[in-house]
């Protein structure tokens, strides 16, 4: 190969530096560093916070014994399945086929009012929907006036609370998604399966959601990862409790790190977040493969 | 040759955007800054009223010094965590700090705190400093590490209205749990609509349910959380089974709020801001600060507390020797181990405590003083009603275990108050929870049946 060709080549990627250089210092970076100190007992502060020991696989051998862990894993893919995949995603298609059918006023109305929500920063967004289910919130009020009693709702159900408030706050991603995909459905394909006689139903089952296939996978991966990093939101809401009943482990991860101190164990329980994030987006990366011919 | 251009420049752009990520920032303003860290919210300003005072002093004394007061938005929780988050790089560390005294040692340990016994031996005004006070700056070491701005301490404040209302006798004064559960009855009998008898309990309400109510009851029984002389964790009390029992019975009978309340971590602002005020509230364990949320200028300011509300010292168990409990804490300053100025950070420090200006941060943010040239002054003993009652109760004071463990005992003692007054575990449950999650925290050989 000719030098002239390689420097050629090799100073094709140099646009690229920059964005990989960013990636690796403020991806990659902490999350290798999270990983090295989930291998020691880091702590905020005592004798280990300046000179941590390694203590190799200790960290997930207390995290296997731990009481918290069980419940924290089953929260957290409750709140995933439910705020995420049913909620945000269902909710989103729901909205953009029907807007699609709707008077452009009433469309604009309803899109504006559900991207207002997403638009809030997430404390705000937090801080509204604690408004909303607290003792004294709107949700009672409103409930008082049609006569049904005052409820706890963020102590009787905090995760119903917490799904809820992000299946309101995150719904518009989903929508605006699923709107651009559908204006790439082309007409002729629903309006031959008119012609031959399919419902409404039918041509959505085997016309629609075939043909937007691959905004469905790219949205649930996006929308489960983002739901997965969700702390504000419970933080401020219920601050997982009561009694650990909305301890997801962002939450959890937090209050081993800051909370008590522990940046070697809270880093663990961070790691096992990040692994369940890689085992969902690889599941949906394949399901992209797939449909490609 | 426009291909090439576009080459050039992505090359330049690649190198920028590296060397930006790389260098550091450029140190502001040489090494004559002093970076002082403290809280500040919106309830407690006084703190902030002090530094802004300190820092016209000190930068009018000392030409070409910048003092860079950093004031930190947030509750005590997170001031902790954001202080040690800051403390962990010298490169982040501030040169002088505001710190709770329960985690001197602690941070000690970490090596994130200057030791101060040579300048202080220089320092004249450290013999006004009370002695008792004193020792929450040392560290395990035998050395001071910080110097207490003020101290506190914690009693049972209660409205003289709703007493009257029950007819009970004024003054109250408890001489047991007894007492007390037989008082929250008579309220409950006599207005159905009064809270009789708050104390926090529960994990929404932090460190502050163990503070001012767990250990209040726990003190009292005889029991205590550490053994100090064999250096260990007490599991096992009677006290901590019987302690959880009262909490148990004053929910149970719904002499204190409903638990979905009390586990709101909002709930003392509506004690002192809604129920106090409005007689809706018989009486809640708190700490001597109480007043300043009520003083003229406080966030929930109410003309007529002198009048209405009174103090009483919380009772011993069964009234046994000393008669009374009580729990303290407070705050220091402290100077970063790694200043590059430890002298000039030294002597802001020190303009900081002068007499003139602990005075008025002890009596703007009702402290409990420390300086002894402040607890004589006039203006300290007249700063509100109850300066003299809340004094009074350092003889019976308790402070925390402040070792490094501590942070997630208190959870642990959290939650098994959660536990009780939910009604999800009896109080022998709850007990032998803590027992187990004490083990694991500390290991089973640094634990103590008593």
């Amino acid at each position: 190969m000719p030098a002239s060709h390689r420097t050629r080549q090799v100073l094709r990627y140099l646009p690229v530096l920059p964005a990989a250089v960013l990636l690796l210092v403020f991806l990659a970076g902490p999350v290798l560093w999270a990983f090295h100190a989930s291998l020691t007992n880091a702590g905020l502060t005592g004798r280990h916070a300046r000179n941590p020991e390694w203590v190799g696989l200790d960290n997930y051998q207390r995290l296997l014994q731990d009481p918290v862990l069980p419940l924290s894993l089953a929260l957290t893919v409750l709140f995933v399945a439910g705020s995420a995949i049913l909620g945000q995603n269902v909710l989103g298609l729901a909205l953009a086929v029907l807007m699609r059918r709707a008077r452009p006023v009433v469309s604009a109305t309803v899109g504006t009012a559900v991207v207002a929500a997403w638009v809030l920063p997430e404390i705000v967004a937090a801080f509204a929907a604690y408004a909303f289910f607290s003792r004294d919130g709107t949700l009672n009020q409103l409930l008082g006036r049609l006569g049904v009693p005052e409820t706890d709702w963020l102590y009787t159900v905090p995760m119903a609370a917490v799904i809820l408030a992000n299946v309101w706050r995150g719904t518009a991603f989903s929508m605006l998604v699923y709107r651009s995909a559908l204006s790439g459905v082309p007409g002729e394909l629903t309006e031959a399966a008119q012609m031959d006689g399919a419902g409404a139903w039918q041509r959505l089952a085997f016309i629609t959601l075939p043909v937007i296939r691959g905004s469905i996978a790219t949205n649930l991966m996006l929308v489960t990862l983002q739901t997965l990093a969700v702390f504000t939101l419970i933080w401020v809401m219920t601050a997982g409790g009561p009694a650990n009943g909305s301890t997801t482990l962002p939450v959890m991860a937090y209050q081993e790190a800051f909370k008590f101190g522990d940046i070697g164990y809270g880093t663990a329980v961070a790691t096992v977040l990040i692994l369940i994030g890689a085992v969902f987006g690889a599941a949906y990366l394949r399901l992209l493969r797939e449909q490609r011919p | 040759m426009f291909r090439r251009a576009s080459k050039t420049l992505s090359v330049v752009a690649a190198a920028v955007m590296v060397l930006a990520a790389c260098t550091p920032a450029d140190p502001a303003g040489g090494n004559r800054t002093i970076k002082v860290a403290y809280q500040k919210t919106d309830s407690f300003t006084a703190l902030d009223t002090m530094f802004q005072n300190a820092k016209k002093e000190f930068e009018a004394a000392n030409q070409g010094v910048t003092i860079e007061l950093q004031p930190i938005q947030a509750n005590d929780d997170d001031y902790g965590t954001k202080l040690a988050l800051a403390l962990r790089s010298p490169s982040t560390a501030p040169d002088v700090f505001y710190e709770d005294t329960f985690k001197v040692r602690s941070d000690v340990d970490a090596g994130y705190l200057l030791n101060l016994d040579s300048r202080l031996s220089g320092w004249g005004d450290w013999n006004t400093f009370d002695a008792g006070a004193k020792e929450a700056g040392k560290a395990d070491d035998g050395g001071t590490y910080a110097v207490p701005l003020g101290t506190d301490t914690r009693a049972i404040w209660y409205n003289k209205k709703v007493f009257e209302a029950a007819g009970i006798g004024l003054p109250w004064r408890p001489s047991s749990w007894q007492d007390i559960l037989d008082t929250a009855r008579k309220i409950k009998a006599s207005q159905p609509d009064v809270i009789p008898f708050n104390m926090y309990a529960g994990k929404g309400t932090g460190e502050g349910s163990v503070m001012q109510g767990f250990y209040e009851l726990l003190y009292g029984t005889g029991a205590g959380l550490y053994d100090q002389d064999s250096k260990k964790w007490v599991v096992g009390s009677a006290g901590f089974k019987d302690s959880l029992t009262f909490l148990e019975t004053l929910y149970g009978e719904k002499l204190a709020v409903p638990p979905a309340e009390a586990l709101d971590p909002n709930i003392w602002k509506k004690v002192f801001g809604e129920w106090f005020p409005k007689a809706k509230l018989g009486a809640t364990v708190e700490g001597s600060y109480a007043p300043s949320f009520w003083q003229d200028g406080g966030s929930y300011a109410w003309p007529g507390y002198g009048q209405d509300m009174a103090v009483a010292p919380f009772p011993t168990q069964t009234g046994a020797e000393p008669g009374a409990v009580s729990m303290s804490g407070g705050w220091t300053l402290a100077l970063g181990a790694e200043t590059k100025q430890p002298d000039l950070a030294f002597n802001f420090l020190t303009t900081a405590l002068n007499a003139k200006n602990s005075l008025a941060f002890t009596v703007d943010s009702s402290q409990i003083a420390v300086r002894t040239d402040v607890a004589a002054d006039p203006g300290y003993q007249s700063a509100n009603p109850f300066v003299k009652d809340v004094s009074s109760l350092v003889a019976v004071t308790r402070y925390r275990p402040a070792t490094s463990d501590y942070p997630r005992i208190s959870a642990a003692v959290q939650e098994a108050t959660e536990a009780v007054i939910t009604g999800s575990r009896t109080p022998e449950q709850a007990a032998a929870d803590y027992d187990t999650a004490v083990a694991g925290i500390v290991g089973g050989d640094k634990t103590i049946r008593k």
